[in-house]
């Protein structure tokens, strides 16, 4: 049988994936939204508030920052260290991790996860990136998907790789579902430009914000809310959609246990089932007659749950009685 | 146009690579033909590649103070130093005889106390040791073995003699240095590197895993090895992580463990497991606030009870430290005498130790001339070198001194070996000196070389990295 992992290192390997993942998407939405900023006829302010609603931040911005135009909330959310979620800090975060696990994850992974925090570091140190953007972010978004591409090429799938997916799947859908929330929640009520071509080019920037445009063309061809509400949230193939995230994340988390994929033999492995089932057995029409904004919430409160019952399940270090050699704890 | 080394100077000091002013030693001839082949900026840029190398693989360390939390390799010079093999056999030799010796004499001390019942060494020296472990007496570690894992600093005085300069039997670091240093500086010098028949140092990790597992319970199928961290915030941390995932094992915090039943277990995600040895790089002290200090959160509440059953083993053994206090070390010659009767093969530098009262006398009254040096402590802490001090500093040393005697020793201060490093454009000799590395297991053995240390600055003689040093790549070659 395989060595199961040390309690404190399977967390770290899974935060450090989360963190890269965060990193990434975070780099997407201020890429889109610079390219944005270029087609549409808005003061600054407009365009990047809608930005700190999908991180969540918008509180901690406006505490520290007097005004949310282009380059303060690039500060803000790729180099401000005091802003845990910014690029820098979810780097550091996840090279925190990467550094605590170091036996058990590739060389290649780690030295990936090194280069990248640096290049960040220093890009924060140069204040070049204010005028190319661009080419920063697009560093940032292909460094993640290099850490991706070097987990895969580089090590075995086992507990390790399985903590590191449920991880990446777990943010993702997570930042899948902000992504959607925002157009719905904070740029709908702008009804001056519904049916517009702003209208369409917004409902294009949320579909790349999740790299999903092309994709969608694929699928789809015209631009429609509908159409890439469903997408985003059901699309069985799509590697960010909701549901694709969550079957990943099942699949990974049963690989985990040993349990077979439709039961489950812990909480977490009950929640996520519970919710993969529920999207499942739904679909757009559902979600519309709910309430785009309504059903969304209800998932990242799913979501914050199933991290909470991974947690307890597999990462609590709660002191506990040993009931042999072979004993099962913690849970 | 390469290097000059026509304008190489020894200045008098022994050094590793020449004969004399630019006529190399015979096993460095090769490295220095290529050497003065490469120009200028292709050192640079090799010196440039290995530094980037070692900063990619992150054996860097934080450099506090400074607002971002700069982080900085610790400096590598590329030019290897090179020892003859016909130089390094009696070092060899001598590694292990010293050894056996230090390891026979903390199983005496835990024990018997021959060596202190028939007036070899005072009593009084062990019992004021602060490394002593009353808690250790009488225990029997496995095959009798307390100091598995050792590193002896060697220092080549202006003979070319290697002197032991202190023994290190706690956790002694550095040993990925070597291994790292290695890899690099093959990509750095591939055309010398192969033809020069240098000795593997690779096989570290597999013998040390070897030796671990030799230590395990005689019940024990397939032994489950652990390493012991305090932690990612120890200066050592990145070694404790490379040396686990060398070996394949796991690498653990206290907090990570438990003790039921005499068993010592890891939590992990399918529940407990029970774990049979433990490299650990945690120091006594902090090892059981059951048996040590009752504040430590670095360790394992009841650790020391499982050891003392037998039923997990403990590298290296608690307790071994009194073989290194620096008074101690003053009477290791002896030690030899006494318990192998041979002559050391590797003699000690001479030691003036302050608990006596003569040396005291010597040692106040040369304080100019000496070195000065905390006998519990390392890393280049707690040390004065009496001919590059202030009469301040001095005279802080002198009140210590008098205050505890017992803390301290003298030693001359010796003109170190040199050898050559890149400074600039230049090629220039600094002081170096020599840490190998020692497994003692069912046979006892000796890392092909060690770790060379470097003191960067013209003309400094301290060579820890806490205090600017750097290190080099060692080569024993055969010819």
């Amino acid at each position: 049988m395989r060595r199961a992992m040390i309690s404190r290192v399977a967390d770290a390997v899974y935060w450090m994936s989360r963190y890269i993942e965060r990193a990434e998407n975070v780099a997407r939405f201020v890429d889109v939204n610079q390219y944005l900023t270029l087609d549409l006829p808005v003061d600054d302010e407009l365009q990047w508030n809608p930005m700190l609603e999908v991180t969540g931040d918008r509180d901690a911005f406006h505490a520290r920052y007097s005004a949310s135009d282009q380059e303060s909330v690039i500060r803000f959310l790729a180099f401000d260290g005091e802003n845990p979620n910014s690029i820098l800090s979810s780097l550091r975060f996840a090279r925190d991790n990467a550094r605590s696990v170091r036996e058990v994850i590739s060389s290649e992974l780690w030295r990936q996860i090194n280069r990248m925090y640096h290049m960040v570091r220093h890009a924060a140190d140069s204040g070049k990136v204010y005028e190319d953007p661009h080419q920063f972010l697009d560093e940032v978004k292909e460094g993640c998907h290099q850490v991706t591409g070097v987990t895969e090429a580089t090590m075995s799938h086992d507990e390790a790789w399985h903590f590191v997916r449920l991880g990446r799947m777990l943010e993702r859908a997570d930042k899948t579902s902000r992504i959607l929330d925002v157009k719905y929640f904070l740029l709908l009520p702008s009804v001056d430009y519904i049916g517009t071509p702003y209208d369409k080019i917004q409902w294009a920037a949320v579909l790349k914000s999740a790299s999903a445009l092309e994709m969608y063309r694929k699928t789809h061809r015209r631009i429609d809310p509908k159409q890439i509400g469903h997408f985003l949230i059901f699309d069985n193939q799509f590697p960010r959609s909701i549901r694709y995230c969550l079957e990943a994340a099942s699949m990974s988390l049963h690989a985990i246990s040993g349990s077979p994929l439709a039961s489950f033999e812990n909480k977490a492995e009950r929640r996520l089932g519970r919710l993969c089932a529920d999207i499942d057995f739904s679909d757009i029409d559902e979600v519309s007659d709910i309430g785009m904004h309504q059903y969304l919430d209800g998932i990242q409160v799913k979501l914050n749950q199933i991290g909470e019952a991974i947690f307890e399940t597999y990462f609590s270090l709660a002191p506990a009685v040993v009931a042999g050699a072979s004993g099962r704890g913690n849970s | 146009m390469g290097l000059h080394i026509d304008d190489y100077r020894t200045e008098g000091f022994f050094d590793e690579m020449f004969v004399e002013n630019s006529v190399p030693r015979e096993a460095a001839d090769l490295l220095i033909q290529r050497l003065q082949d490469l120009s200028t900026e292709e050192i640079r840029f090799r010196q440039q590649a290995a530094e980037a190398a070692l900063y990619q693989m992150g054996i860097t360390f934080a450099v506090y103070g400074s607002e971002a939390a700069e982080e900085k390799i610790f400096p590598f010079d590329i030019i290897p130093r090179i020892i003859d093999a016909s130089d390094w056999q009696p070092i060899e030799n001598g590694l292990k005889q010293r050894v056996t010796a230090l390891n026979l004499f903390i199983d005496d001390i835990y024990h018997d106390q021959r060596i202190l019942k028939e007036g070899i060494i005072p009593p009084e020296l062990i019992r004021s040791c602060a490394a002593f472990r009353p808690e250790c007496v009488g225990i029997d570690p496995p095959n009798g073995t307390w100091c598995h894992i050792s590193g002896v600093d060697l220092i080549r005085d202006g003979h070319g003699v290697f002197h032991v300069l202190e023994d290190n039997l706690r956790s002694p670091s550095g040993v990925s240095y070597v291994l790292e240093n290695r890899e690099v500086l093959k990509h750095t010098f591939p055309r010398v590197f192969g033809p020069s028949k240098v000795r593997p140092v690779e096989d570290y990790p597999n013998q040390l895993l070897h030796m671990l597992e030799g230590l395990a319970p005689a019940m024990v199928d397939e032994p489950s090895v652990a390493v012991l961290t305090p932690g990612v915030y120890n200066s050592a941390y990145f070694e404790h992580s490379f040396l686990a995932k060398q070996m394949g094992v796991r690498l653990v915090e206290g907090r990570d463990l438990v003790t039921q039943d005499g068993f010592v277990y890891a939590r992990t995600t399918r529940g407990f497991e029970k774990i049979d040895v433990i490299y650990r790089r945690i120091d006594d002290d902090f090892l059981d606030p059951l048996a040590f200090r009752p504040d430590s959160m670095l360790g394992v509440p009841g650790i020391m009870d499982s050891y003392r059953r037998g039923m997990v083993a403990l590298a290296n053994a608690p307790g071994c430290g009194v073989a290194d206090d620096k008074a101690v070390y003053a009477y290791v010659p002896k030690i030899i005498k006494f318990y192998l009767n041979e002559e050391p093969i590797i003699p000690n530098v001479p030691t003036y130790v302050c608990w006596n009262e003569d040396d005291r006398q010597y040692v106040l009254e040369h304080i100019d001339q000496l070195v000065v040096k905390a006998v519990n402590e390392s890393g280049g802490y707690g040390m004065l070198i009496g001919p590059h001090a202030s009469a301040g500093e001095r005279a802080e040393f002198v009140e210590k001194i008098k205050a505890n005697p017992r803390n301290y020793i003298g030693q001359p201060t010796l003109s170190l070996s040199r050898a050559p490093i890149i400074a600039g454009d230049r090629v220039e000799g600094r002081h170096v000196d020599l840490r190998p590395y020692i497994l003692f297991g069912s046979d006892i053995y000796v890392l092909p070389g060690g770790l060379t240390r470097v003191a960067l600055k013209k003309g400094s003689l301290v060579v820890n990295s806490s205090q600017g040093g750097g290190s080099k790549d060692t080569w024993v070659v055969d010819r």
